[in-house]
């Protein structure tokens, strides 16, 4: 298995993991979600369970798919990874801790005054992050901004763009899908965590917006549905849209994921979009979640 | 034959056609002039406009360097997010719409996405204050200087003219933060030569007043002048500094006003809660100045709807509107 560093791949058309190279990244989303629990430990609240939807998409891009250089944070030709849905940046820290990006010692004094590290990513404080979010609606936009610019200076590097499913609520969200469709920008994929839940519940009950995966083909956007915890088929449809260099149109992936994913009952009970585990049932969860298969 | 031409045959030369209007109003060429000559300067520029390049000029950007121009569209907030995107690969926007819009509608985008971001990002708003005239209240900008100001790290650029946008585009070319351009609509009379040089942050004292001093940016500039010139050809001493850079004030300009006059007056077309008029006060405060600061602008309401010369008349921020509110001050000297 190639480090995270490792340039595109141009042999991804009939790409399928080995089970070798997904026990490791299922190893990876495994050390998301622990990593989860200890960091919210330390604020004392935080977003669990959207994290826990978004692990194994985590696992795939900053494992497998991604071309970055660590060492280098802005480094021009690297990908980029935006999160729309910025609160589940408590999963993204520790890889960029596990990658090199920041010192362990940093995700220690998670959410504590003046460390770089809150509940939202920031790029003004972070090395690693691409860009800033935590206002909903934003990323795809600046997304849809930085694959402009790339086409225009001739570099390769993808733009990945993940969104929350509540998301797609935010007009903005659709502004920038009619941009990126109209200037075909093609190398800019849109991942949307399709949990199914918002803060104020189940996003069906809150603002319907199915049928996403029409909307977006609707939009002009080569669309595509995948369960969004199967690491085979997330490493796969990302290694051939990232290789693809034939698409004329943006790509939006729309993953089917279970909030809470890897602790039960979380995923018996959505309300856990923000919460905090008292230790007995943190202790619990991290059981789970090292003797269960994903 | 473009779809939207119904009518066949010749057309009379009084026909008004929207695409000809800047032909009609070279004012419009000074912010395509200040991009075209960043952009022979080598800068890694790129602008783009929200379907409104025939309003602020931008065609002829457009024209001259399609590869440089992003059209976005009715999407404002997407342009400014996105621009913001942009500027992180190395490249230099400039995004324009109407000020209305981009200082509320996109003041949040602005905030988080390119301030708060820190990318350099150049924000455009043309037809400020009540130059949109009949259009209606809802194209009059009168709160986008007090928005835009409160934004950290976000510097405010109110030219007089077209020669001195033409000129802080070029001074802009190194300035390492964000910046919002407040710019009128093109057929304001030039107060300036084209090619003074601008230096943001640096006001431009026109006359040294004793009695009192103007103290404008934006379109009341000119009619500030004019005023200023007809009292003291009376024998009275007003002053008039063009305060362009609205973030960061130039604060030693305000306090060596303040400390040879009795009155300082404000004048913007704006809001006078919040824009040029409050950042002086807050000068004066800090520093504890005892001149009286005349606030002149709108007063606290959504303006009328009319020709902008009517309503620069209605809201005394014509010539002869600034002079006759200056004179009244100085009656109770």
């Amino acid at each position: 298995m190639s480090a995270p560093s490792a340039a595109p791949r141009r042999d991804a058309n009939d790409y399928t993991p080995s089970p070798a190279e997904i026990a490791r990244l299922r190893e990876k989303a495994r050390f998301v979600r622990l990593e989860t629990i200890r960091l919210i430990e330390i604020a004392k609240v935080g977003h669990y369970s959207s994290v826990f939807s978004a692990a194994e998409i985590f696992a795939a891009l900053y494992y497998d798919v991604l071309s970055l250089k660590p060492g280098e944070p802005a480094w021009p030709d690297r990908d980029r990874f935006l999160m729309g849905k910025g609160h589940a940046a408590v999963g993204l820290f520790p890889i960029l801790a596990d990658l090199g990006y920041i010192p362990t010692e940093v995700l220690n004094g998670y959410t504590r005054l003046g460390n770089p590290l809150g509940d939202h990513p920031d790029m003004r404080k972070v090395p690693g992050i691409d860009f800033s979010s935590g206002s909903i609606g934003h990323a795809l936009s600046a997304g849809a901004g930085m694959a402009w610019g790339g086409r225009a200076d001739g570099r390769a590097f993808d733009v990945f763009v993940m969104l929350g499913d509540g998301e797609m609520q935010e007009g903005q969200v659709w502004e920038a899908a009619i941009f990126a469709a109209h200037h075909k920008l093609s190398k800019l994929i849109a991942i949307v965590d399709r949990n199914g839940f918002q803060l104020d519940g189940a996003v069906d009950d809150v603002m319907g917006v199915e049928p996403l995966d029409e909307k977006w083909r609707a939009f002009g956007w080569e669309t595509h549905v995948v369960d969004g915890h199967d690491l085979g088929a997330i490493t796969a449809l990302l290694r051939r849209l990232k290789a693809d260099d034939t698409r004329e149109r943006p790509a939006c992936i729309i993953a089917k994921t279970l909030k809470g994913k890897g602790v039960t009952y979380m995923e018996t009970e959505p309300g856990w979009h923000l919460g905090y585990l008292a230790p007995e049932d943190a202790e619990r969860a991290i059981a789970e979640i090292k003797s269960r298969e994903i | 034959m473009n779809a939207h031409q119904f009518a066949t045959g010749p057309q009379s030369s009084n026909s008004w056609q929207y695409r000809a209007l800047n032909v009609a109003n070279p004012g419009l060429d000074f912010f395509s002039d200040g991009l075209i000559q960043l952009v022979a300067e080598g800068y890694p520029l790129i602008a783009g406009s929200a379907d409104l390049q025939y309003s602020n000029g931008l065609n002829k950007f457009a024209a001259k360097h399609p590869d440089r121009y992003v059209q976005f569209g009715i999407s404002e907030q997407n342009m400014v997010t996105a621009a913001a995107g942009l500027a992180t690969t190395g490249h230099m926007p400039f995004v324009a719409t109407f000020a209305s819009f981009l200082g509320l509608l996109c003041c949040e985008q602005i905030r988080m996405d390119v301030a708060y971001c820190a990318q350099p990002v150049r924000l455009v708003g043309h037809h400020t204050g009540i130059s949109l005239g009949f259009y209606g209240t809802s194209h009059h900008a009168t709160e986008d200087i007090a928005t835009m100001r409160a934004i950290a790290d976000l510097t405010v650029i109110s030219p007089a003219d077209g020669p001195q946008l033409e000129a802080a585009i070029k001074a802009s070319a190194t300035w390492p933060e964000p910046i919002y351009f407040r710019i009128g609509r093109g057929r304001e009379p030039n107060v300036y030569e084209r090619g003074t040089p601008f230096t943001i942050g640096k006001a431009i004292e026109h006359i040294e007043g004793h009695e009192l001093t103007i103290i404008a940016c934006g379109l009341p500039v000119h009619p500030s002048l004019e005023a200023a010139r007809k009292l003291n050809a009376e024998g009275r001493s007003v002053g008039v500094i063009d305060m362009a850079t609205v973030k960061p004030l130039d604060r030693e300009a305000v306090l060596r006003a303040a400390g040879r006059c009795k009155i300082l007056m404000t004048a913007e077309e704006h809001n006078v809660l919040g824009g040029l008029g409050s950042a002086v006060a807050e000068v004066l405060a800090d520093e504890g100045c005892g001149v009286k600061l005349l606030r002149h602008g709108i007063h606290d309401e959504y303006s009328l709807i009319a020709p902008p010369t009517h309503l620069y008349a209605h809201y005394k921020l014509d010539a002869a509107g600034l002079e006759e509110i200056a004179r009244s001050a100085l009656s109770k000297i």
